[in-house]
């Protein structure tokens, strides 16, 4: 069993941060260059850990498997980032924004890392406008804000329909520039294939190079991963084609602890499925649902065309639903609705797995020039992806999979339970929860890089030292070594009949199916089955053609394929072993009844999920037991001191 | 380094030298055009004006220096950035579109040579007066008019009443006109005086300049080749008549110019 | 639908390349380029040969990845967008597509359809930041942006760094894509400070990566997939211009603080 400390600090909440600095082991400076960090990604968090780290002195190795770091998926986030700056005159605090996350996150997220993220996401906008990221402003010269789904104030900082673009060019630029002044080394076409764990610390890693082919080995006195998440392993997905949790779930084998795998976000707007080609989902941007309206047709099977539908012949259902919030609600609400209205048969498209998301109202009120001006993007992505004019006919959307709250399993210094391993950004499970508000990833990933990382690091690099770091000729190092060569060598000479893709293709099915929006016990049992016969079929069956020393995109994608289907297996089972409902993670056997007195109380809707706080007020952290052997379950009480864990209501 | 070497190693100060030297011909270009317009004010107006020059060689020598300077840098850079063009791209494309461009702004390089070639005919032709490219066999220099002055209006007259020559004209002015259409706004865009306001502004401008350029230069040898100037050789020709009336004047060289055998003969 | 693919393979940059025919199967109009890509290379592997190699990632026209000159226009017809907005009902039924990578001497190919674009990188890490330390920015509002500039920056930051313009660029040149970093910190009062040493750094390292120069043909602009103004550009060279007559800034005088 792994021991799980969470190494919260003592205090006040609202102290424990600047306690909790206060009381860190420092490096001094002319140590710091002594040490040598290994980073691995360039999203949002690991471009902004690497700059830092490099800034403070330390010797900063960054790899990504992209050509360059800027192609990170953070660049595709669209509606903006979060941050208490209260700049809108509207209420908001510090503690504000943390009680919306929490509350957000369906009280399953550690109380201390979201008010430290709260608290730290006023100095995220600093930083940014000062590297020149070029934000929404108003006329007087002032940073301009938008409001965004489960909050009532308008603290969404955004830059167009651009922001994680923005964002992320922005933390690559001060990449850029220490690459430039020789403090961070980055590679590039460079993929994680192992950790490397000497004497129970993570000391380095096995790296791959895409275009070479070429194995090398690398050591460190600490390794970051921050690798984003793994909603790819539903093969349809808003995120990147190469996104993928082979950095994780090789830690994971290493012994660094999986926690809550279930919690997967279905974001509600995207653009519904239209064919069995399809490689990608694409998200429209939340911020369209504030001035967009949801609606389905009261009747079922309505074939009409959406502007033959009378006025009040449309069921508004946010609306009705979540009256505070509206089109508003979070987005764990705002899909199930969607579904829920498309299950009974009230969805729209030739699918009918589709709701309208509906700008004529807007058009009215503010004019298609202004309508145009704040989502022009978006309406031409719309436009350009299923031939539609949303200015004249209302967008048709459906909730696809978008983000994963889960990931490794962090103490409060981001730091997993294999001392040196550091995991930050969407790859750590620690601030949102089972459910993620939007334009708050953008937060969590640069509040872990710029600030929470270069804080707390030196914790742990105080108690080593760099004289003392191994070789890579080190046994450990070694071993992984054959092992990632033997892996790589079984996968080409399966000379099997299924290619990598169509493998992804049949585990996304069997999760969408069973471990979706919706889950129940039957339906996650026998998921657990077939993905252990896929995972039985693929090591039979798989086929890679070329070789592994040359440029060899089937090969990458049958290791990413591979490790997806053995995370499946385990979101499965986490999902199997929650029997509660929270956030993104909703069994159908746990939800409110017209009956129940919350329902009559008019705190929640029929449908609503249902917490069990008794039961599953922990984070589950699963630890790998070995080949073929059932994983093991780890409990993180989450223990909350100054909030009070409540029925969560939108109404 | 010093400012001189930066400006030549740099793709962008090699941009700056073609726009300078590109706008000193500019303007050497719209002169020109004026001096030689006046041509339409009768002989005496523009042999008047090529006697001045002529006789005031502290503006000419410095003038013809320069724009031989200008012509030869613009040639120079713009061989230099074309070899560097080349050289990044070095495996062409099967298919190849031209993305928008215009004609004009792809073939800057041909357009030049062009020009470049009429221009030394240009000088060989007027300038140097080199009497084997002119048709005539003639030493052009040798036109004189009433006030000894050397006679530019029958020059040009009888210069463009070869069919040929003012036909290659038309095409070389066509060209430098093209030419231009592109290379004024380049030379704003190359020294970053353009903006998304001024840009339309300026692009609005070197159409117009070229067509005006271009309406100018070819006035003349379309007026001459329509029968301009022809008085004024007949009348020439009369006084020369009168004076040499001794002897018979030779139809056949068309070289009826009084002043021209008197020249001839006192020598 | 249906269509023949006339396709660059190359096995890595030291073998020749040569084009290859591919006959689509039966194709879904809806379907995106790189999607239709799929389906083909799902096919020769199915038949035991080689898929082709071709960049791509977020298919959503934002991390510039995908590259591709399509029918001789990079990103294919459609102006505005990437190589993976464009989808195959842009094209005839029977249509022949000439595929080829993107070409130019600074992008050298890798494999089939796959360039580096190494060179970009390594512009932005001679000058395309703004120096500032975490922890030390002032307050975000504590300096006022106008709303023109700030827009005006916005749009030349679009950039997603494909690589478009070279490839469009008779001359392969990269001049918008510097020009687009240099102008969108240029344009904002943050990035004065380092605003001409910046412009110089950059373009030396542009002109070192063997990249050609600007003829203004404005190809790079209509082919661009964030439809970037040329104007740019010559905000850059007014810029350059400047930095180059300020000349190199003093070297501060030696010795330090005790």
């Amino acid at each position: 069993m792994a021991t799980l400390k969470s190494n919260i600090p003592s205090g006040q909440l609202a102290q424990k941060w600047t306690k909790h600095r206060f009381e860190s082991k420092l490096v001094n400076p002319a140590n710091k260059r002594k040490y040598k960090v290994i980073v691995v990604g360039a999203g949002l968090a690991g471009a902004s850990a690497s700059a830092t780290l490099a800034d403070l002195g330390y010797q900063v190795d960054n790899f990504v498997f992209h050509d360059s770091p800027r192609r990170a998926h953070s660049i595709a986030a669209q509606g903006g980032i979060n941050a208490a700056k209260n700049y809108q005159n509207d209420g908001d605090s510090v503690h504000r924004l943390f009680y919306d996350t929490i509350k957000g996150g369906d009280f399953r997220a550690r109380e201390a890392n979201v008010h430290r993220l709260a608290e730290v996401s006023v100095q995220i906008i600093d930083q940014c406008v000062a590297q020149g990221v070029p934000f929404a402003r108003e006329y007087g010269g002032l940073l301009d804000n938008r409001s965004f789904g489960g909050a009532q104030v308008s603290r969404t900082f955004y830059a167009r329909g651009q922001t994680g673009q923005q964002l992320l060019l922005g933390a690559c630029s001060a990449l850029s520039r220490q690459v430039g002044l020789g403090g961070v080394k980055s590679h590039t076409h460079a993929e994680m294939l192992d950790l490397v764990v000497v004497d129970g610390h993570a000391k380095g890693m096995i790296v791959r190079n895409l275009q070479t082919g070429e194995i090398t080995r690398h050591g460190a006195d600490a390794v970051v991963l921050a690798t984003g998440g793994y909603g790819n392993v539903f093969n349809l997905s808003t995120y990147a084609r190469g996104s993928n949790a082979t950095a994780i779930w090789r830690a994971y084998r290493r012994g660094a602890c999986l926690a809550n795998p279930c919690y997967t976000q279905i974001h509600p707007t995207c653009i519904p499925v239209s064919g069995d080609y399809q490689s990608k989902l694409t998200l429209m941007s939340e911020s369209l649902r504030n001035d967009g309206r949801i609606w389905v047709s009261k009747k079922q099977a309505d074939r009409r065309l959406p502007h033959e539908i009378p006025e009040e012949e449309r069921d508004y259902y946010l609306e009705r639903m979540y009256r505070a919030f509206g089109n508003l609600a979070p987005r764990d609400i705002a899909s199930r609705a969607a579904k829920q209205v498309c299950d009974e048969g009230r969805g729209v498209g030739e699918t009918g797995l589709g709701v309208y998301l509906d700008f004529s109202e807007s058009i009215r009120r503010l004019g298609e020039d202004k309508v145009r001006e704040r989502y022009g993007n978006l309406f031409a992505i719309y436009h350009e992806i299923t031939d539609e004019d949303a200015y004249k006919t209302p967008m048709r959307i459906y909730p696809a999979v978008h983000y994963t709250m889960g990931g490794l399993w962090v103490d409060y210094n981001l730091m997993s339970n294999i001392p040196g391993l550091f995991v930050l950004g969407e790859a750590n499970f620690s601030d949102h929860g089972a459910n993620r508000l939007g334009a708050s990833a953008l937060m969590q990933g640069l509040a872990d890089g710029y600030f929470v990382l270069p804080a707390t690091l030196s914790n742990y690099l105080a108690t080593q030292k760099p004289e003392n770091r191994v070789t890579i000729e080190h046994a450990a190092f070694r071993e992984a070594d054959s092992i990632v060569r033997q892996s790589l060598q079984r996968m080409l000479e399966t000379k099997g009949k299924r290619t990598p893709a169509s493998f992804h293709k049949e585990l996304g099915k069997i999760l969408w199916d069973h471990c979706g929006m919706a889950r129940n016990k039957a339906g996650l049992e026998k998921a657990i089955q077939k993905t252990a016969a896929l995972r039985e079929e693929y090591s039979k069956n798989i086929n890679v053609m070329g070789d592994g020393g040359e440029w060899n995109q089937a090969l990458e994608q049958a290791g990413r394929v591979a490790d997806f289907i053995e995370l499946g297996e385990l979101m499965c089972r986490d999902a199997l072993h929650r029997e509660e409902s929270c956030g993104g993670h909703f069994r159908e056997e746990f939800q409110y009844t017209a009956s129940d007195p919350e329902t009559q109380q008019g705190l929640v809707n029929p449908g609503d999920v249902r917490r069990d706080d008794e039961r599953f007020a922990y984070v589950a952290a699963w630890e790998y037991a070995g080949k073929g052997r059932a994983p093991t379950l780890n409990k993180e009480p989450l223990a909350y001191e100054e909030v009070h864990m409540t029925t969560r209501s939108y109404k | 380094m010093n400012l001189l070497q930066r400006v030549w190693q740099s793709s962008l100060g090699k941009k700056y030298l073609m726009a300078l030297t590109g706008a000193a011909l500019f303007l050497f270009v719209v002169g020109h055009m004026m001096g030689n317009l006046q041509v339409f004010l009768g002989p005496q107006a523009i042999n008047r004006y090529g006697h001045f020059l002529k006789t005031t060689p502290e503006i000419l020598w410095p003038a013809r220096i320069g724009l031989l300077a200008c012509v030869g840098l613009h040639m120079i850079v713009a061989v230099a950035l074309v070899a560097q063009n080349r050289a990044a791209r070095p495996v062409a494309y099967a298919k190849v579109r031209a993305h928008g461009a215009t004609a004009a702004s792809r073939t800057m390089i041909w357009s030049g040579l062009i020009i470049l070639t009429f221009v030394i005919y240009h000088l060989l032709h007027y300038t140097l007066t080199l009497p084997s490219v002119n048709g005539y066999g003639l030493d052009f220099s040798t036109l004189r008019d009433e006030e000894g002055r050397h006679d530019i209006f029958a020059m040009i007259v009888m210069g463009f009443q070869k069919w040929p020559v003012s036909l290659f004209y038309f095409v070389a002015v066509g060209l430098l006109c093209t030419h231009l259409g592109h290379g004024i706004g380049s030379m704003f865009q190359s020294l970053g005086l353009k903006n998304n306001v001024w840009g339309p502004r300026i692009a609005g401008f070197a159409r117009a300049a070229s067509v005006l350029l271009f309406l100018g230069y070819a006035s003349i040898p379309a007026a001459v080749l329509g029968g301009f100037g022809g008085g004024h050789l007949e009348e020439m020709r009369r006084v020369a008549q009168q004076r040499d009336s001794a002897a018979p004047p030779d139809q056949n060289r068309m070289v009826p110019i009084g002043v021209t055998n008197a020249a001839g003969k006192e020598k | 639908m249906k269509v023949r693919l006339k396709v660059w393979r190359q096995k890595n940059s030291g073998s020749a390349g040569s084009f290859h025919i591919y006959e689509t199967p039966d194709l879904n109009p809806n379907m995106s380029f790189l999607e239709m890509l799929d389906v083909i290379n799902e096919q020769l592997a199915e038949r035991g040969q080689e898929p082709i190699a071709f960049d791509h990632d977020c298919r959503e026209g934002i991390c510039g990845t995908c590259s591709l000159v399509i029918d001789g226009k990079p990103h294919g017809p459609h102006p505005g967008v990437a190589t993976c907005q464009t989808y195959m009902r842009s094209f005839k039924d029977g249509d022949e597509i000439v595929v080829e990578p993107f070409r130019a001497k600074a992008f050298p190919l890798i494999k089939d359809l796959v360039v580096s674009r190494k060179a970009f990188d390594t512009i932005l890490q001679a000058g395309g930041f703004i120096t500032v330390r975490a922890g030390s920015p002032p307050d975000a509002n504590a300096i006022l942006v106008a709303k023109a500039d700030s827009d005006l920056a916005m749009d030349a930051a679009q950039c997603i760094g494909c690589g478009a313009c070279v490839a469009a660029c008779r001359n392969a040149s990269a001049m918008l894509f510097v020009s687009a970093k240099v102008s969108h910190l240029g344009l904002l009062p943050q990035g004065q400070p380092e605003r001409y040493t910046r412009v110089q750094n950059m373009v030396e390292a542009m002109d070192a990566a063997g990249f050609g120069n600007c003829s203004v043909t404005g190809a790079c602009e209509a082919v661009c997939p964030k439809s970037i103004s040329i104007d740019f550009i010559a905000r850059m060279n007014r810029d350059y211009a400047v930095a180059l007559l300020k000349g190199d800034s003093k070297k501060p005088a030696g010795g330090g603080a005790g």
